[in-house]
């Protein structure tokens, strides 16, 4: 039986159109939808899915960020964690916390609360780095399974399918391990109302990163971030023939 | 101000002469996969001297290759069974002994499945902070990247006193695969084999069709299909261009194509000459991954489509009756 610790991220909700901040130092935030990051839901559903199927005894979702991350972690309890552990960073610290910040948080935590298994969604939809799992993995000396699209335990460890670019691939790694999950991974559940309630009852501690004795000075400076250059509008033709002449304009057959 | 101009080339010079870059090649044992070829291209822009590692079960084919890359100095080849499956446990000790030896200030490797798996685990072991898929080189430590699936242009510069980066190949033209003669050197040498994981198999889609992220054209299909048997429209099409099939991550979810078919945020990023966008809406998701395509087509039979604000040509009609015909008149 084994003990799952599941990341879990707050971030922009991935139907908003994001616009860029006046100041050109990252985009705006302030009154914009947020949710629980795609692919830390599938992996939520995943750890939860283990615990159905009594191959863990326990799972403990946590999220690294500003008060309002707590609201992830009840989404997470609502689906079937078991309880959270809320690292709070805020401000400009968190505007500059990368993976090697929260991957280091992670694998403290890791080692503090005896998971055998940590689930990390494969990138954030905010920042695209697809790094922590890798790192957090890296910090522990453990086997990473990363772009994971089935998951099988076995005697020995566990049998994993990974998403590559030419197709899939099976590899098999020894527990504890770090995993990421990919889109197919699985399709998560939806927190029913009476969950809902459940969760809040659910506990949820708070520590700081300074408890753990992580150091999050930033590795990086924001130079600035700007709206991607505007595409020129086209055209509509009526018909396929009118199409294929402006193929042919074009040089494109 | 001649006296200042001078000493600014001066301190340019020696900077130069400070800089050099690890690219860790992407192979399959069989041939490099020309990512390689756009990642030294970053790798030169950084400036200064290009190695290129080579590890796997047989490095002949691509070590050969890489030394003939113009602008690669030196290649570093790292034959071992304990490479079989590129597993990233393997190979980040190795890149961390070819590290320790060289003191490159960059490490770098193609933002595909290989590199993205592979890098940030290197980045951890050196207490650095990775850089994922730049899409531009401004100066040695500052580099352009997306964020929020395309939406924003982040520059960042490193603090870190090792970069190590992945490189999204289609912002970096291929470096030129012939002229170059770097030599060529066995890798430092220790025991990579690992207990930690064990590559079991791979299971490819064969496909005569160029390569999804290096091809000139590309035809890809969406929801709009309705089955995957339905994708022979596009297939009939394709062999028109000679174009690769891509699609979206709603025909992939579907079941009408494999996984590794998808263009978008989370799947492959392309940008190609051509892109023929086929029963595809165009969301945020799958702008991010084609909208750097230098021509786009949709066709489309909801003109209030997403794509349309994207695409430079658009075909408002229903894709059964368009495409065969479109197929006809090619």
């Amino acid at each position: 039986m084994s003990r799952i610790l599941v990341g879990v991220k707050r971030v922009v909700d991935y139907a908003v159109k994001v616009r860029v901040n006046p100041e050109k130092t990252g985009v705006v935030t302030q009154g914009v939808k947020h949710s629980m990051n795609p692919f830390d839901e599938i992996a939520v559903e995943e750890a939860v899915k283990m615990k159905e199927k009594k191959l863990a005894s326990e799972v403990i979702a946590v999220s690294i960020g500003p008060s309002q991350s707590q609201e992830v972690i009840r989404t997470a309890l609502a689906m079937g964690a078991d309880r959270g552990i809320h690292v709070e960073v805020s401000g400009k610290e968190y505007d500059l916390l990368q993976p090697i910040h929260v991957s280091k948080i992670l694998a403290k935590l890791a080692l503090e609360e005896k998971a055998d298994l940590v689930i990390l969604g494969k990138q954030a939809i905010d920042d695209d780095c697809n790094q922590t799992a890798q790192m957090t993995a890296a910090v522990l000396d453990w086997p990473q399974g990363t772009f994971c699209n089935k998951i099988e335990k076995t005697d020995a460890g566990l049998t994993i399918t990974r998403e590559i670019d030419g197709g899939l691939e099976t590899i098999k790694t020894k527990v504890p391990a770090v995993l990421s999950a990919d889109l197919r991974l699985n399709t998560p559940r939806y927190a029913t109302l009476p969950n809902i309630m459940k969760a809040k009852k659910k506990p949820l501690k708070k520590v700081g990163a300074s408890d753990l004795g992580v150091d999050t000075n930033p590795r990086i400076d924001i130079i600035s971030v700007e709206d991607p250059p505007v595409r020129q509008a086209g055209a509509i033709v009526p018909d396929v023939d009118a199409l294929v002449s402006k193929l042919k304009e074009g040089g494109h057959c | 101000m001649f006296a200042n101009s001078s000493r600014n080339l001066l301190r340019t010079s020696i900077f130069h002469r400070c800089k050099s870059t690890l690219v860790v090649a992407e192979h399959n044992n069989e041939a490099l996969n020309p990512v390689t070829l756009n990642t030294i291209a970053a790798a030169k822009k950084i400036g200064g001297d290009v190695t290129v590692l080579v590890a796997g079960t047989k490095c002949g084919p691509a070590s050969e290759a890489v030394a003939k890359v113009e602008g690669v100095a030196k290649v570093l080849v790292a034959e071992n069974d304990a490479f079989k499956g590129f597993t990233p446990e393997s190979l980040t000790p190795l890149v961390l002994a070819a590290q320790n030896q060289f003191k490159f200030t960059h490490i770098l490797a193609g933002a595909t499945a290989f590199g993205k798996n592979v890098l940030p685990r290197v980045a951890a072991k050196l207490d650095v902070s990775p850089i994922s898929e730049i899409i531009d080189v401004k100066s040695e430590d500052t580099f352009v990247r997306t964020i929020y699936a395309g939406n924003a242009v982040l520059t960042l510069r490193s603090k870190d006193p090792v970069k190590v980066i992945t490189v999204r190949g289609t912002n970096f033209a291929p470096a030129a695969a012939t002229g170059g003669s770097g030599a060529v050197e066995p890798a430092p040498a220790g025991d990579y084999a690992q207990s930690l994981t064990e590559f079991v198999s791979q299971e490819l889609t064969k496909s005569d069709r160029p390569e999804l992220t290096s091809a000139k054209v590309i035809i890809s299909g969406g929801r709009g299909l309705k089955s995957g048997d339905n994708f022979k429209l596009l297939y009939d099409l394709a062999d028109k261009f000679g174009a690769a099939v891509g699609a979206s991550r709603a025909a992939v979810d579907a079941g009408y194509v494999p996984n590794d078919l998808q263009i978008g945020q989370t799947g492959k990023i392309v940008a190609p000459d051509l892109y023929v966008a086929v029963g595809i809406s165009g969301a945020i998701q799958h702008l991010a991954g084609m909208k750097d395509s230098k021509t786009i087509v949709a066709i489309n039979k909801d003109p209030e489509a997403p794509i349309f604000q994207v695409a430079d040509i658009g075909l408002v009609a229903d894709l059964f009756k368009a495409v065969p015909e479109l197929t006809g008149k090619l």
